[in-house]
């Protein structure tokens, strides 16, 4: 799908799942390079996060057959700490809340076993204080969500742009957002497509799944797929995600 | 993530060995004659003998008690035998100390000896029911203070003994008191003179042994006017199919100003998956904040046990006085607990603090139980009540049941109550940051009895955070 780069970053081939005998995914199709921005979008219950959980590896959403190669890996045998070390990452559609487990020691932690997993030396906590402090800065966020518990109490705002602080101290190479933007004031969402912006570069991969436009004002996808009964059924640039905020999905449904 | 949550409960137990000592075992059973013989065999004065007879008769006029929250076949309490010893029972020093018994002792890590000067601890070590040996008595005399066995104290300081044995805890309070009270058989004792902080922390190691036998040991705690101490309680017994029963009584007394620090990290064995073997452990813990301005503070990580019934408290007599508890438990398999705190407020200005922590996983049932009462008299005091539950898995339970009276209209009493529940979307959310499942309930974990571990002392926090692991932490590495 790809028309750029020979090597691919990711790779999915006749991807098939299931949950209770029903289809979630459809033989879905997709490549990704790197340095591209993929966008996702396609009417409720067409796919979209299901796509997102099988690629992190969710226990819940188990592959009957097709292929995901993530850098020459088979990325369907590795468990999802496995793929995440790797450098696959998911923004969650709702994060997760914990509590009693501080964002900064939460984000060392992930930090350090990425690292340790690549045989790299882990940072202590000094070291990994001024890491984190260049990444806080480049995102506009306050260092006082350091010190709070991972999501818990935080505003849908927050959770969210928590997820982009996650994103840039793991440093992915394919990253998947499901529905990043969703339930973002106007403010809250220049805020997260900015730090997603800014972490775009020539050697990794962003798949935004969203039911906006909205947030493709701010980040220019390289294509925008429609996805519908578990499978892409069209692929265009921008201006596709401008015609379906006009025209809505049911154009191309019905043909 | 193709491993469970529940694969991480699952940790054999570390002190399961027996130790090849010959024991002096009575025979199985109590009646009067028992009562007379252990007093005999401990040479004890006439008014210790007729304190546990009075014990043992008004322990035959009661029944078990059955309102706690947890389940369990009738005791049958004449099939224990109520007094074990290491033979011969009494050693001088470390070197008579039968070698057995110091591997044991280390074994179980408890630093006694050249360990104990290392780890800078006087340690009061409790074997079956008699106390083996008490380091660091001489340094501890060169201040006054007095930390020996019970049975010692009851030879060398008989008018303290006889002062305030059953003065917190009287005989009578309840079953298991009026029990232990007419057979134990040793324990530790300590006074801490006027004006004096105690120069390092006192420890006690309580195990038990033999298979046939309960124990049932006091602790005493005086700490005069000014004074200060922190006392260190650790606790295992070896793996039996069979229960045993643990039925002790602690008293504490603060006088005015002075501060006690009791913490106690419990890991009697908790009896196998299916709820076979395991201590039985009905203790009864109260101190006395008599003086103005007296603190006792309570801290406990209790991990082991079939049965945990323990209820540390604190009658807050003094002005000014304050009463603390920290509490982890954590129950796994088939393990119950039901324990929590009294705080009772009866001098003015009164201040109390409940922080309990329940863990449950596997098949096993967690209660909270407590009781805040500020009395007719107690103007201006104020009592701050948390209790959260954790839960892992989906077959365990975890209760509360505060209590609360306020009969003075100054009183404050603010009471808070969460449960949450490691769940398979959290571990997952770990999962997708590259953070294994064992290392993500170690964290959940550790963030969520960190209010509690701060009150431990250090080497004590450490040994606790050890032992959660190890009791969460499973095969899978």
């Amino acid at each position: 799908m790809s028309a750029r780069g020979i090597l691919s970053l990711i790779e999915i081939k006749g991807l098939n799942a299931k949950i209770d005998d029903k289809a979630i995914l459809n033989d879905f199709e997709l490549r990704v390079a790197p340095g591209e921005i993929h966008a996702i979008m396609g009417p409720n219950g067409s796919g979209k996060s299901t796509l997102a959980k099988v690629i992190a590896g969710h226990p819940a959403y188990p592959v009957s057959s097709g292929i995901i190669n993530f850098q020459g890996v088979d990325l369907l045998s590795k468990s999802p700490e496995e793929r995440a070390r790797a450098g696959i990452f998911m923004g969650f559609q709702y994060p997760v809340e914990i509590p009693g487990v501080t964002n900064s020691s939460f984000l060392r932690l992930a930090l350090n076993t990425a690292r340790s997993s690549k045989g790299e030396e882990e940072l202590d906590p000094i070291e990994f204080e001024d890491y984190l402090q260049d990444k806080l800065k480049m995102l506009d966020i306050d260092p006082d969500f350091l010190a709070r518990s991972v999501n818990e109490g935080f505003s849908g705002g927050e959770k969210k742009r928590n997820e982009i602080l996650q994103m840039a101290v793991l440093n992915p190479r394919l990253s998947i957002l499901d529905e990043t933007d969703s339930g973002l004031d106007i403010d809250a969402l220049r805020l997260v497509a900015g730090g997603i912006k800014k972490l775009s570069n020539k050697d990794n991969g962003i798949i935004l799944i969203t039911h906006y436009q909205r947030l493709l004002n701010y980040i220019k996808p390289d294509f925008v797929h429609v996805m519908y009964k578990g499978s892409i059924i069209k692929t265009g640039g921008v201006d596709l995600a401008l015609e379906l905020e006009d025209r809505g999905y049911d154009w191309i449904v019905s043909d | 993530m193709n491993t469970s949550i529940e694969d991480f409960v699952n940790q054999p137990y570390k002190h399961g060995f027996t130790t090849a000592v010959e024991a002096d075992v009575f025979a199985k059973g109590i009646n009067e004659d028992v009562v007379r013989l252990i007093s005999k065999k401990k040479q004890e004065p006439e008014w210790l003998l007729d304190f546990r007879l009075k014990a043992f008769r008004h322990w035959k006029t009661l029944e078990e008690p059955t309102w706690s929250n947890v389940t369990y076949p009738k005791i049958d309490f004449q099939d224990i035998a109520y007094f074990s010893a290491p033979k011969p029972p009494k050693k001088k020093s470390m070197d008579e100390v039968d070698p057995e018994l110091i591997r044991t002792f280390e074994k179980l890590g408890v630093p006694v000896s050249e360990r104990a000067a290392l780890a800078g601890v006087a340690v009061d070590v409790v074997f079956d029911s008699v106390s083996v040996t008490t380091t660091f008595k001489e340094k501890l005399a060169k201040v006054g203070v007095i930390f020996c066995s019970f049975s010692e104290a009851v030879k060398d300081h008989p008018e303290l003994v006889k002062k305030y044995l059953g003065s917190v805890v009287p005989y009578s309070d309840n079953f298991y008191t009026a029990l232990n009270s007419a057979v134990f058989s040793d324990g530790s004792f300590c006074y801490i003179p006027k004006g004096v902080t105690c120069p390092m922390d006192l420890s006690t190691y309580f195990r038990i042994n033999t298979q046939e036998s309960g124990q049932f040991e006091r602790t005493l705690i005086i700490a005069e006017e000014g004074s200060k101490v922190s006392y260190l309680e650790g606790c295992t017994a070896p793996q039996f199919d069979t229960n045993q029963l643990h039925a002790a009584v602690v008293e504490l007394i603060a006088m005015d100003n002075a501060d006690i620090k009791y913490s106690t990290v419990q890991n009697w064995y908790a009896g196998d998956k299916e709820g076979k073997g395991g201590i039985y452990n009905f203790v009864t813990k109260r101190g006395l904040c008599k003086g103005y301005k007296s603190k006792i503070s309570w801290t406990q990580v209790e991990t082991g046990s079939a049965i945990t019934w323990k209820y540390p408290s604190c009658m807050l007599v003094g002005d000014s006085s304050v009463g603390e508890f920290y509490s982890v438990a954590l129950t796994n398999h088939k393990q119950q607990a039901d324990t929590g705190s009294k705080m009772l407020h009866l001098g003015k200005n009164t201040k109390s603090k409940i922080i309990s922590k329940g863990i449950s996983a596997g098949f096993s049932r967690n209660s909270y139980r407590g009781l805040v009462k500020i009395g007719r008299n107690a103007t201006g005091s104020r009592n701050f009540s948390q209790c959260d539950s954790m839960l892992i898995g989906k077959e365990n339970s975890a209760s509360t049941f505060p209590y609360i009276q306020v009969d003075n209209e100054t009183g404050v009493v603010e009471h808070e109550a969460s449960t949450s529940k490691i769940g398979e979307d959290q571990l997952f959310y770990f999962a997708s940051r590259g953070i294994d499942t064992e290392e993500a309930v170690s964290m959940i974990i550790n963030g969520f009895v960190s209010d509690v571990f701060v009150h431990l002392p250090m080497e004590f926090a450490v040994e606790a955070a050890n032992l959660l692991g190890l009791k969460l932490e499973g095969t899978v590495g």
